[in-house]
């Protein structure tokens, strides 16, 4: 597999501008000319698709859920980072490139962060004109606040519904595109097949979810922007229909896919209350800001909080990270519940939770400024708990949250398959190893808003795009394929249901490549997921036929690409020596229990190549350069 | 112009003729339930008043033709979008609790279709007399009076203002909502004025067929 | 607790439908959606097929859960969607019945699925800023005000669930289309457009077949994010607005009030 970043190389400030200046353009005739695919109408998606259109390009926009403004994005609570500096507190594009390199502890590409810092000034003015209600400061200026382990505030956000705003922004400009005629718009598709043609992406084939029919759409480009895998784990805060298909499927068709057991466990979910329990709420991080983690000091102790004094509490993140306190990043902050749960000192059901302590914000701002800054937080806690957390401390636990992995791209956020653009969470780009606070929605707008509408008609220009349509023989072969994967699952009729299946083995996923792993329980894994697969294969009931709306079935198809994909993940985790950001091996650590990364061996996104059915994937390496943030140990302390 | 015809398409624009021509009833029977309740002075104050307003002359057709015409504009847009919500739910809930739609909401189409048969029976009743039993142009007091003396005319009378105080109680609100009259500060205003509203139109009328079947009026 | 649950089962857009009977238990942690799950898991186990719903998220934000519970829109907890009730708000022994949305403009699929993409198509109508991506200027050039801003933003958090027309006796769809108009009518990047989106968005309104609204307040009720019926007053004021202003030959393209 042959594959260049394209990595612009001299001063970082202007790599982007210069790295513009030699992009070919497609001239505003020739646009209307390409047809552009974009898979996925979440943040990435659909800035992505209603920029082409504007542009020209004819673009066929496609989701499974039955509205573009349903995409996984909508849930994002907290906020979106921009390097605006408004409020005078030495933000700058530099300070946030620095952040995100330093947080993504040294596994991202220096270039494509830095473009990510620069375009997020661009951001919020494009989603302040489409008129997202940003939160304001009685002046009208634009509010901020610190978040995620930010020394700045820097994050803009919509109360406790930022994700949801952007989306509706992104969303509102993309339906302006349908109503106009310029994007077709295919809601309940799912993309099953990624169809290459000449070693190029030349187009999907997708079944329609009402009627079961399979399609051909043909292309000149492909964009994939299908989210994150963080599903694979079965329990996470992700909605439930996320997956990892459009990725894998391109994935066996060649594309490479880079660091996938880089996955982010979010330390403030709501603790899991049982067996039939189908996803976990986040709990917005920026209740971190006035909330403290505790736990009792005493082993068993089964006093309910309010009983139990301060100096028999033990407040371990302001314990251990003296200057981060409460607000230390996610990783660690996850690591440390889980620390002190192994310790035999949780709380709630199972032991698996900790607690989130609002008493002394209470006391010092009054429930009244509390209520303000978190009310609808507040409640959504005690709906789905039946406890008033105004009286009686929450219980969190950390969840799979998201995924920096994803397919590799190189700095025009083309795949290792040409024509195949990968944008947002499905790609592996700019986090690396962990992802701070509030820089996913800003990474998936950057791709969608401010990369790919440049760098598409580069690809574009150059040519050598033969024409095509969907009689091609290709796509008769990624149809059949696709067919037959349904039948398939369809003529099992076992005995287990899917959801039996994507349980275990999300369970086993979590204990042996959760949040932290070792050698033996990954090799365990890589044992017991294939036999998990086969079993799956042989044993899983799906009812009902394929020409219809049948849910059963789509989550079959869903789980059966993650069950291969978690070998992936697993793999991807065993080889990587090395304890970084989300990946925590245990084997690799300090003395007092941090990650200990190996930079010698290990500054490389490792990019995993397909090669056939029966043959374990192949790792190359893309070498990481960190020529203006210097390497170093990440201390929260 | 044109748009004006459009807006009359739009399911709104209807809603706002009918809170319009609403309206008009609305001022009608204010000064109406005023000057009836004159009948309880004494009953030629009502003849007086009457040869007041044919003294009018055109200016009173002109006046019958605008109620006339907003009854008809009002019933008509009533109509189509009464047919129009049938439509949107071809298939109903086996199911359905509501939750805060009031009495007076939920029957403002019977309750509006009872006023249209008392207006047509009324006029006909007290205006030409055609079902009147002993009717003399122009003693308007005698005339109701004598006209209400009839049992079973009287109680109609009775109903149908109880049916006018429900359709206000919702109507007047409802034009507000309607005419997009709406601000933080007086929203509460808006159920209070209503009632009171229809309390009082509603109230006045129909002190005069109950003093007629309680024998107060003579 | 023990309940039983009477659900609405279809096959498919044009086959009949029914009312189906099944026994279940549940506990008060449990969300509705993972009472149904377990059913479902008992019908896979049994040889039937499980009943159809839309959802995602699973916690009350991307609008795809709907199901009208016991006759109530997102059953009978205010200011919750199906997904985030819980069965703690149901008693032992109770009945529960499942109904899809039910208005013309919502055609059923299966079970308890139904199209909305009629609101798709109202908001492609006009509910949007035209402002192609690049063309914007600084965030804070065009300050606005924190209560404009706080207006705009209660309405912004419509979900598009369309538990509005569920509830609406008239199957109306004002509450949708109002929060999305008074959304942009508050912002100042939305005053170019203002007349124009209105117009469009209430012909498509109607075009899709909704019922027109009798002021009941059932939407208001039963909207999970609280959007209130000031919203269908400032729909009704923006048309009424736009229309004069059209009317009296001022540019279509200015504000109005
Ligand atoms: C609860 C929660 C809170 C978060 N909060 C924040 C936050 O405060 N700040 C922040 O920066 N980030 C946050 N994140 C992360 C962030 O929301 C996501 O990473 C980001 O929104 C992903 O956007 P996306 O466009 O890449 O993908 P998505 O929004 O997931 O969109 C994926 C799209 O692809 C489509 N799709 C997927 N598969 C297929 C297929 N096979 N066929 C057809 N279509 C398909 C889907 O229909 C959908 O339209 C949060 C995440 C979660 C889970
Ligand atoms: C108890 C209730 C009412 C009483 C006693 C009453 C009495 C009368 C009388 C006596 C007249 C004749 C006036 C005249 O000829 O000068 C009259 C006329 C009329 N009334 Fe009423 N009325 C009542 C309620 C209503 C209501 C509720 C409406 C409308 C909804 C109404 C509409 C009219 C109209 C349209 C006329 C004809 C006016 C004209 O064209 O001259 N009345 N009413
Ligand atoms: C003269 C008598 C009448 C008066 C004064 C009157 C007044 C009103 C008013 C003020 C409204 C509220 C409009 C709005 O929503 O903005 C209303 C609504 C309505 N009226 Fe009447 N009306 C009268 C007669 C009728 C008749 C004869 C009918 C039916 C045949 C009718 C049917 C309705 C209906 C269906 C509504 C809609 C309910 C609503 O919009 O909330 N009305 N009326
Ligand atoms: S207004 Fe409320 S009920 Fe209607 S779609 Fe929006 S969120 Fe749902
Ligand atoms: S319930 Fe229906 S009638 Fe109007 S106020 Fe709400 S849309
Ligand atoms: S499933 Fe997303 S709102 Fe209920």
């Amino acid at each position: 597999m042959e594959f260049i970043a394209k990595s612009p190389d001299g001063p970082i400030e202007t790599r982007w501008s210069r790295h513009q200046m030699g992009l070919k353009l497609v001239s505003p005739a020739n646009k209307r000319k390409f047809d552009i695919i974009v898979v996925g109408s979440g943040l990435a998606g659909a800035s992505a698709a209603a920029s082409l259109a504007e542009l020209g390009y004819n673009v066929s926009c496609f989701c499974f859920q039955d509205s573009p403004r349903r995409a996984h994005s909508i849930a994002a609570q907290g906020g979106i980072n921009a390097a605006k500096n408004y409020q005078n507190d030495g933000d700058s594009v530099w300070r946030l490139f620095y952040d995100t390199v330093k947080g993504g502890d040294f596994r991202s590409r220096e270039s494509n962060v830095y473009r990510l810092s620069e375009v997020s000034v661009n951001i919020i003015d494009q989603c302040v004109a489409q008129g997202v209600p940003f939160a304001r400061e009685y002046g009208g200026v634009l509010a901020n606040r610190s978040f995620g382990g930010a020394q700045v505030s820097r994050t803009f956000y919509a109360r406790g519904q930022t994700g949801q705003q952007l989306l509706i922004g992104a969303y509102q400009a993309l339906e302006r595109m349908i109503g106009l005629g310029r994007v077709r718009m295919h809601t309940r598709h799912e993309m099953l097949e990624l169809v290459v043609v000449d070693g190029r992406a030349r187009g999907i084939v997708t079944r329609d979810l009402i009627t079961g029919a399979m399609e051909s759409h043909a292309a000149h480009a492909v964009v994939l922007a299908t989210g994150g895998y963080g599903n694979a784990f079965y329990l996470s805060t992700n909605a439930k229909g996320c997956n990892v298909t459009a990725a894998f499927r391109a994935w066996k068709k060649g594309a490479g896919f880079a660091n996938p057991c880089f996955t982010q466990i979010h330390p403030t979910c709501i603790p899991q209350s049982g067996d039939y329990q189908s996803k976990l709420t986040l709990m917005s991080e920026s209740l971190r800001n006035d909330g403290r983690c505790w736990v009792p000091l005493a082993h068993g102790d089964q006093r309910v909080p309010g009983e139990i004094p301060d100096a028999e509490r033990d407040y371990y993140l302001e314990r251990k990270y003296p200057s981060f306190g409460n607000l230390a990043p996610r990783d660690i902050a996850s690591r440390a519940a889980k620390e002190v749960c192994d310790d035999g000192r949780g709380v709630g059901p199972g032991g698996r939770g900790v607690y989130l302590d609002f008493r002394s914000a209470i006391a010092r701002l009054g429930e009244n400024v509390i209520r303000e800054r978190y009310g609808n937080l507040f409640e959504m806690y005690e709906r789905i708990t039946g406890e008033n957390p105004y009286l009686v401390p929450m219980r969190i636990y950390p969840a799979v949250h998201y995924t920096m992995g994803g397919l590799w791209v190189d700095y025009n956020l083309m795949s290792t398959l040409p024509g195949l653009h990968v944008l947002g969470e499905a790609n592996f780009s700019d986090h690396g190893a962990n992802r701070l606070g509030a820089s996913a929605l800003m990474q998936g707008l950057a791709d969608g808003y401010f990369v790919i509408p440049y760098t598409i008609g580069d690809y574009l220009a150059r040519g050598g795009l033969t024409p095509l349509d969907t009689t091609h023989d290709a796509f008769r072969a990624a149809e059949t394929a696709a067919h037959e994967r349904v039948r398939q699952l369809l003529s099992i009729n076992g005995t287990r249901s899917v959801d039996s299946f994507h349980r275990e083995l999300g369970h086993l996923l979590w204990e042996k490549c959760g949040m932290e792993r070792d050698r033996a329980g990954l090799e365990e894994a890589l044992i017991r997921i294939p036999e998990l697969r086969r079993e799956f294969w042989r044993d899983v009931r799906v009812l009902g036929s394929g020409e219809n709306l049948n849910q059963s079935l789509e989550k079959a198809g869903r789980v059966a690409d993650f069950m291969e994909f978690a070998e992936l993940m697993c793999r991807d985790a065993l080889l990587r020596e090395e304890s970084c950001g989300g990946h925590f091996r245990s084997e690799y650590q300090t003395a007092d229990g941090e990650a200990l990364r190996n930079d010698e061996a290990f500054a490389h996104a490792a990019v995993w190549e397909y090669v056939g059915e029966d043959r374990p994937p192949v790792r190359h390496t893309e070498q990481l350069t960190f020529e203006f943030v210097e390497l170093a140990t990440r201390s929260y302390k | 112009m044109n748009r004006l015809v459009a807006v009359w398409q739009t399911t709104i624009g209807k809603k706002v003729v009918m809170a319009l021509t609403g309206l008009i009833g609305l001022l009608f029977l204010i000064s109406h339930v005023i000057s009836n309740l004159l009948v309880f002075t004494e009953p030629h104050h009502l003849d007086e008043w009457g040869a007041f307003l044919r003294s009018l002359g055109p200016a009173l057709w002109l006046a019958r033709f605008g109620l006339l015409a907003a009854v008809l504009l009002h019933v008509v847009a009533a109509v189509q979008l009464t047919r129009r919500s049938q439509a949107a739910r071809p298939a109903d809930y086996t199911r359905h609790e509501r939750q805060v739609a009031t009495y007076a909401a939920r029957t403002m189409r019977w309750g509006g279709l009872l006023l249209l048969v008392f207006i047509i029976f009324h006029i006909l009743h007290l205006t030409w007399g055609q079902f009147h039993p002993d009717f003399h142009e122009g003693e308007v007091g005698r005339n109701l009076i004598t006209g209400l003396a009839v049992k079973p005319v009287a109680i109609f009378y009775a109903l149908a203002m109880v049916a006018l105080g429900l359709h206000f109680a919702h109507g007047v609100w409802s034009v507000f909502q309607t005419l997009g009259l709406n601000h933080p500060a007086w929203n509460r205003s808006r159920m209070v004025i209503s009632i009171t509203l229809a309390v009082l139109i509603a109230g006045g009328f129909l002190a005069i067929p109950l003093a007629a079947l309680f024998g107060v009026l003579r | 607790m023990k309940l039983t649950l009477k659900v609405w089962r279809q096959a498919g857009p044009d086959q009949p439908g029914r009312i189906e009977e099944y026994a279940t238990e549940a506990n008060g942690h449990m969300s509705f959606l993972e009472m149904l799950d377990e059913v479902n898991e008992r019908l896979i186990a049994k040889g039937a097929e499980p009943i159809a719903f839309d959802h995602d998220c699973r916690e009350g934000i991307c609008g795809s859960c709907s199901l009208m519970i016991n006759g109530q829109a997102h059953g009978p907890r205010a200011a919750t969607t199906t997904c985030q009730l819980h069965m703690r708000e149901f008693r032992d022994g109770d009945t529960i019945v499942v109904e899809p949305w039910r208005a013309r403009a919502f055609p059923v699929l299966r079970d308890l699925v139904v199209d909305r993409s009629a609101f798709d198509r109202i908001i492609a109508a006009g509910g949007y800023i035209t402002a192609p991506t690049g063309s914007a200027p600084d965030g804070n050039a065009i300050p606005v005000a924190k209560d404009e801003a706080e207006i705009a933003m209660d309405s912004a958090a419509c979900i598009g669930c369309g538990a509005c027309v569920a509830a609406c006796p008239n199957a109306s769809a004002m509450l949708f289309t109002g929060a999305k108009v008074t959304h942009l009518a508050h912002l100042p990047q939305g005053q170019a457009e203002r007349a124009r989106r209105v117009q469009a968005m209430v012909d498509q309104m109607d075009a899709e077949g909704f019922g027109g609204c009798t002021n009941f307040g059932e939407c208001e009720a039963a909207c999970p994010k609280k959007i209130s019926l000031a919203n269908i007053a400032q729909l009704n004021r923006e048309l009424i607005g736009a229309t004069l202003r059209e009317a009296s030959g001022a540019p279509r393209t200015s504000g109005v009030m």
